[in-house]
């Protein structure tokens, strides 16, 4: 029998970048087959093509046997071709009936929607397969989880055989990942076929059938969860053996540099997103705050940094509160900030790299005197800087907006490490970069804490928490559920936290938990 | 980033400030009642209110007399218990509603102070509101069809201008109605054409490409009409639509005269609405078409044409400004003269934020400015110490404050003004 | 991405920083190839404008019933009669130059340079006027309401202007033109503070300003500041000789000292935006609010700041037509510069050195076609045509570049024209 999908050949070009190279991959009816591969290294582009939102520079599509085109989503959804995206295609102010059917619509006397009849199919597909979902609310009601079923419903309503599902665990909880894992095994043993992007190795060892490794726009390997483990895994995914340990010195914690206590803080919507909050930092250690995105770490950030008021609480910043203080007044008094979202927050992408690197500090001498700027000096001192934390670029008037990613991030910590600074909030600082940046941004954070500056880093990715900290909290919708010393934690026991699981009531995962993790629990 | 959905508490620390921000707004409005109008009022004088319109025969109805202090009492204390059951209740969903209400008694009462020991043609007055109100309300819902599907739409006024000019040019050579109205249509919509062109196509900011097309038809339509119209008058002279009256519904007393007695662009824009309402939001053609002006992506992944979708849109627009501007020339004056929109599409515009960009609401908002601009006129016969400047600043002040969110914000279109980048 | 970095360079001088900014690219582009696009565009719209003329001339289709040759002879008759007259109206004509020069009469030499200058007078409003939406533009702000906040601003400085007496001009002048900015700032304010404070949209809130403005002025001209033997026309008083705007020559030259003053305003807002803290502040708040708000600066102060700043450079350009050309106030003051003023901007790129120049082009294709519309009797609203026309094409410059045959600029260097989008996003 013939696979339900092949792709051979498939090569894509943008201009100046070879994003696919020659992929060929097939896929057999009933399996998972898991892509893996690094942020940028071309998953996506690859499945955007399938999907037709991209068109291959050259290669070959083939569905059941029989060769297609696929021009655009419409050719894709008519051979059975359907994608869960990244970021969900989901219209917040339609209920799920409507986002369902939009586009496959059930009308009634030429034109008119028909709802009922919709309504009552996604009904007998969210039984079928284990999707509970309401028809008649509205997306933006429903938590993210809940979302994801629309979008697999979407799919299913219009009887696609072929699903893709790209990253679809980057915004869940590991609850609601589980959740999905156990749907997306449903899907194949009732006959669908599946493709799963990801970058993440647990995730791959828990589901795949089959996994294919893509690097740099090409597959480098293939290979099944039996004969593979995590270590080998990543190797094929970065092209070399990666030390997973950073090389770092035991911590010696100093003077405590900030204290915060019964932080509450609200979200936009009024929520309670920091709930209860208390933890200290000290000069010359590194906290990590672990958690799925969206359990309260962004508005802890924006609350300490002063970017967000508090709702009740103390913050403390070597002795004066610095609670709803001013952003300016908290930066002036020695508190850096990595932000979360580089190019929304951290840059201003249409200015050249010397008018970011004093986005801080532009106003005040050398840079200013009075109300004058000093180009010259601010010139001056971004070749500096430029040198020292290795910017690659032409020059220092090049805007941001045109330079790496990699290149983007290290403009912010130079311009956040090379002043004088307390404390340091790194938020995510390694987000979607290559290896090389990665190593390079962690030695620097690194070596801020060795010169006794208290840091506090929040980051989804476990690695990295486990990587970087001398003691790793964990939150879990909006609460810190426990501090544990990073020697004496293993990574699994922290992703049970991270899921809201305490380790110790867990009966099922007992045998594989070590049981020594309360007395790491401070304050 | 849809990331921070995870559910969280809900803190209830909004405090039911807009609730009794509004009943003290009631409680304004029915204080003034009573001391601008009720206390210095002559308990003596009557008001007269006629309810027929000047030039009809059919639906006559007689003079309604009313004493005008104790009516004006009456009002105050009507809107006095709204504003008390506002603070200290509120009206929830219906406050708007009832705002709207509270804001025509105060108008009412105006009336019956103004005209106090005269007559007042109330009847003329409102026929000639909804006269008013038919440009605006047909820009509003050009507006509506753009920004629905997302692109944002300034030039409602230079497509109107445009419409009109050509229609009565085109009126007056063949001197035929509906030859001048289809041109009038056409015109607009190749205007239409061009602003989606450059905002579909080249992507063009969609304030700056309607501004071009604001310029455009500002200076093609004073050329044209300096140049021939005003050189060659057998040119400026189409026919104008007659009154229609409707058999049987215009001899009904009072709304006969005002509502069905009127000429085919008051019809039409009734008509109009009730096509618009139904089918943006119960077919299968509006569910797509806010879809597009929502998350064109999403549309797009789910094979949706999104550009096709959007130049449609924008063209239908264009088709409804012009006919609205149409309006000018073939529907009431006869003539073009140079500027004659004199910013009704902006009001237009207004309208439909107003109206939340739906037909039901852009026309809603378009009577009320209709009427704003009827009393504006009236004021200066009645002679009244208040300009009628002011009255006539009301559409522009209304909507400033619907936009600071005094009265609810609306919910705009998630993706209006972005142009859609296919990757 | 080349991965070195040029450490021998010395620091980079102000000149080369601020010729970055001009063409907004981020390698060194010459000043020249930042108006070809312009340039082209302007050639264009005069094409596009010749074939409109054409067509809308009754001459011409009776030529062609001729024949094809008078037909085509008749076209190209009226277009160069026209731009010939819109030359000579709008600069000069040499020949007369040379003539009156040569006559010696002062007069006649008056009367030979005078389009010229007249050029220039006509461009003093407009590059009030484009400096306030580039103003805006480069704090993130699209302020369409400069024609309202001119109209405020042209009050303000009549009131001051004849209802004070006896002050010395050296007080009385700036004092004027002081109340027209304030007049307009204050009516750009609001929509400043009111996008600041509630999130309402200043472009809608600024045509609504604009409406009001109209209203407002009406009613004043016929209520408080009529004329008092106007016989009910709107229009106001005479402004004290004091208040007036003094011109350099005699009759019939117009050429004054507000030309200067637009200048000086235009050097200031460079400093301002690009030389100073608070003109940081606007642009990274119009760049990228949440890396303002970031930062440490303050977002409503700085949208607030900048629709008051830019309201009172439109303010300037109503009290400069006021206390220069017009003296006294009727209704019929603007032609149409707050919109014109949005196309200026754009064609200036928003920066003070293009808007001046962008507004001489406006102010000397207006003047120009006056000119024109009395030898040719073209009506001068060709001008607003033109400007559409250039408007659309620097805005869209694949248009340019697909006419011209242009290779397409390198991806970075294709940014849209510094707007927000409606959303604010």
């Amino acid at each position: 029998m013939a696979p339900v999908l092949e792709l051979k050949g498939i090569t894509k070009r943008f201009p100046g970048v070879l994003a696919n190279d020659q992929v060929s991959l097939t896929l057999n009816k009933g399996e998972i087959l898991v892509l893996l591969g690094e942020n940028g290294a071309g998953k996506t582009t690859l499945m955007n093509i399938l999907y037709g939102l991209y068109q291959p520079t050259e290669g070959e599509i083939w569905v059941n046997g029989k060769e297609i085109e696929v021009h655009s989503p419409t050719d894709a959804i008519n051979v059975g071709i359907g994608m869960v995206h990244q970021h969900f295609m989901l219209i917040p102010v339609f209920s799920v009936t409507e986002n369902v059917m939009l586009g496959d619509e059930t009308t009634k006397m030429g034109g008119f929607l028909d709802e009922q009849t919709a309504a009552t199919k996604i009904k007998t597909i969210s039984e079928q397969y284990g999707l509970e979902v309401d028809p008649s609310s509205y997306v933006r009601d429903l938590p993210v989880g809940v979302q994801q079923r629309v979008e697999i419903i979407k799919l299913l309503y219009r009887e696609a055989d072929i699903l893709i599902f790209d990253e679809p665990t980057a915004v869940l909880t590991p609850q609601e990942a589980n959740e999905l894992f156990i749907i997306m095994h449903e899907l194949v043993k009732q006959g669908k076929s599946i493709i799963f992007i990801t970058h993440k190795l647990r995730e791959v060892m828990d589901v795949a059938d089959r996994i294919m490794v893509i690097r740099r726009g090409k597959i480098v390997g293939e290979t099944t969860p039996q004969e593979a483990d995590q270590e080998k895994l990543a190797a094929m995914m970065v092209g070399r053996a990666v030390e997973l340990d950073v090389h770092k010195n035991e911590a010696k914690p100093g003077k405590t540099v900030i204290q915060i206590s019964n932080l509450f803080v609200l979200d936009q919507l009024k929520q309670i997103a920091v709930d209860d909050v208390s933890f200290e930092i000290k000069a010359g250690e590194i906290l990590g705050i672990a958690g799925v995105q969206g359990n309260g770490q962004t508005e802890l950030v924006e609350a300490i940094t002063g970017l967000r008021s508090i709702l009740t609480g103390k913050i403390e910043l070597l002795g004066e509160d610095i609670a709803n203080a001013k952003p300016r007044h908290i930066t002036e008094l020695g508190v850096a900030h990595v932000p979360e979202d580089r190019q929304k927050d951290g840059l201003v992408l249409s200015f050249p790299i010397y008018e970011n690197l004093v986005l801080c500090t532009y106003y005040k001498p050398p840079f200013a005197k009075g109300i004058n700027l000093n180009y010259p000096e601010i010139i001056r001192s971004a070749q500096h800087q430029i040198e020292d934390f290795d910017i690659r670029t032409p020059s220092a008037q090049t805007n941001v907006g045109s330079l790496s990613g990699g290149n983007q991030q290290k403009v912010i910590i130079a311009r956040e490490l090379s002043r004088p600074i307390q404390f340091l909030v790194a938020s995510q600082p390694t987000r979607g970069l290559d290896v090389g940046s990665i190593e390079y941004i962690h030695t620097r954070i690194i070596q801020k804490r060795d010169e006794a500056c208290a840091i506090m880093l929040v980051s989804p990715e476990l690695d990295e928490i486990m990587q970087l900290s001398d003691r790793i909290a964990v939150m879990y919708r909006g609460k810190i559920l426990t501090i544990l010393d990073a020697n004496e934690v293993t990574k699994e026991e922290i992703g049970l936290w991270m899921a809201g699981i305490t380790p110790d009531n867990s009966s099922a995962s007992k045998e594989s938990i070590k049981l020594a993790t309360t007395d790491g629990v401070q304050n | 980033m849809a990331t921070t959905v995870i559910q969280r508490k809900k803190v209830e620390t909004a405090t039911p400030v807009r609730r009794v921000v509004m009943g003290l707004v009631f409680l304004a409005l029915s204080m003034l009642i009573l001391v601008l109008f009720a206390l210095k009022s002559d308990p003596a004088l009557k008001t007269t209110f006629v309810m027929n319109p000047g030039g009809i025969d059919r639906g006559l109805a007689p003079d309604w007399v009313l004493p005008g202090f104790s009516t004006m009492i009456v009002l105050t204390v009507i809107t006095f218990l709204a504003a008390v059951y506002q603070i200290f209740v509120g009206f929830k969903k219906a406050t708007n509603v009832v705002l709207g209400i509270v804001v025509a008694l105060f108008i009412f009462a105006f009336l019956a102070w103004a005209a106090e020991g005269r007559s007042l043609n109330l009847g003329g007055m409102l026929s000639g509101a909804v006269l008013l109100s038919v440009p605006i309300t047909l820009g509003a819902f050009s507006g509506v069809l753009c920004e629905r599907s997302g692109v944002v739409n300034i030039a409602i006024e230079g497509m109107m201008l445009m419409g009109s000019m050509v229609g009565a040019l085109v009126g007056s050579v063949t001197n035929s109605l509906l030859i001048g109205l289809i041109a009038a249509i056409l015109a607009s919509v190749l205007m239409a054409a061009l602003h989606a062109v450059l905002s579909i196509k080249y992507k063009i900011n969609q304030i700056v490409s309607g501004t071009v097309i604001n310029i455009f038809a500002t200076g093609l339509t004073t050329y044209i009409s300096q140049k021939i119209l005003q050189v060659n008058q057998s040119l400026n002279n189409p026919p104008i639509f007659p009154r229609l009256p409707i058999p049987i519904l215009a001899d009904i007393p009072v709304i006969g005269p005002i509502l069905f007695n009127q000429n085919m662009f008051v019809y039409a824009m009734f008509i109009l609405l009730a096509v618009l309402q139904i089918s943006i939001f119960k077919t299968r053609w509006g569910l797509r078409l806010r879809a597009v002006g929502e998350h064109p992506k999403a549309a797009d992944t789910l094979g949706i044409n999104v550009i096709r979708t959007r130049y449609m849109a924008v063209l239908l627009g264009g088709a409804v400004a012009g006919f609205g501007g149409a309006f000018f020339t073939l529907g009431s004056v006869g003539r073009f003269d140079k500027m004659m929109t004199a910013g009704k599409g902006f009001i237009g515009l207004a309208a439909m934020i107003f109206g939340n960009w739906t037909p039901i609401g852009s026309f809603g908002a378009g009577l009320l400015f209709g009427f704003a601009d009827s009393i504006a006129t009236k004021l200066a016969i009645l002679g009244s110490y208040i300009p009628p400047q002011f009255m006539s600043m009301a559409p522009y002040i209304t909507t400033m404050v619907v936009l600071a969110g005094i009265v609810g914000r609306g919910q705009m279109p998630a993706a209006d003004g972005e142009p859609y980048v296919k990757e | 991405m080349k991965n070195e970095t040029d450490k021998t360079k010395p620091a980079v001088s102000i000149e080369e920083i601020s010729t970055n900014i001009l063409a907004s690219a981020t390698k060194k582009k010459s000043f020249w190839s930042a108006l070809v696009i312009p340039g082209l565009a302007l050639l264009t719209g005069l094409i596009l404008g010749a074939l409109f003329i054409i067509v809308t001339s009754g001459e011409v289709y009776s030529a062609f019933q001729i024949s094809f040759g008078s037909g085509l002879a008749t076209s190209w008759e009226i277009v160069s009669k026209s731009y010939l007259a819109l030359f000579q109206g709008a600069i000069g004509n040499p020949a007369a130059m040379v003539q009156a020069l040569i006559s010696g009469d002062q007069l006649e030499i008056r009367r030979a340079f005078n389009p010229f200058l007249e050029s220039l007078v006509v461009s003093t409003p407009y590059i009030f006027a484009g400096l306030a939406v580039a103003l805006g533009f480069r704090a993130g702000l699209f302020n369409i309401g400069v024609e309202g906040q001119l109209f405020i601003g042209a009050a303000a400085s009549t009131f001051v202007g004849y209802s004070i007496k006896g002050l010395p001009a050296i007080i009385h002048m700036p004092l004027a033109l002081l109340a027209g900015a304030l007049g307009g700032a204050f009516w750009g304010f609001i929509p400043g503070w009111l996008k600041a404070k509630t999130g309402g949209h200043e472009v809608i809130n600024t045509i609504m300003m604009n409406w009001i403005a109209f209203r407002f002025t009406e009613w004043l001209l016929t209520g408080p500041m009529t004329r008092p033997d106007s016989g009910r026309m709107p229009v106001s008083p005479i402004i004290e000789k004091s208040a007036e705007i003094p011109q350099f020559f005699k009759q019939p030259i117009r050429f004054h000292l507000g030309f200067f003053i637009a200048l000086g305003a235009a050097g200031l807002v460079y400093w301002l935006l690009f030389k100073t803290t608070w003109g940081f502040n606007l642009r990274t708040v119009g760049a990228n609010p949440r890396a303002a708000k970031y930062a440490g600066m303050n977002i409503a102060k700085n949208t607030i700041l900048a629709m008051s700043l830019s309201g009172a450079l439109a303010g300037l350009a109503g009290a400069n037509q006021i206390l220069a050309i017009n003296r006294s106030m009727a209704i019929g003051l603007s032609a149409g510069y707050g919109y014109d003023s949005i196309a200026l901007a754009l064609i200036g790129n928003s920066h003070p050195v293009g808007v001046v120049l962008a507004a001489i082009l406006f102010g000397t294709l207006r003047n120009g076609a006056t000119r024109m519309m009395v030898t040719t009797r073209i009506p001068i609203d060709i001008i607003s045509i033109l400007q559409a026309l250039i408007l659309m094409f620097v805005a869209a410059p694949a248009i340019i570049r697909s006419i011209y045959r242009l290779k397409p600029p390198k991806a970075e260097d294709e940014k849209a024209a510094f707007v927000g989008s409606w959303g604010g996003k």
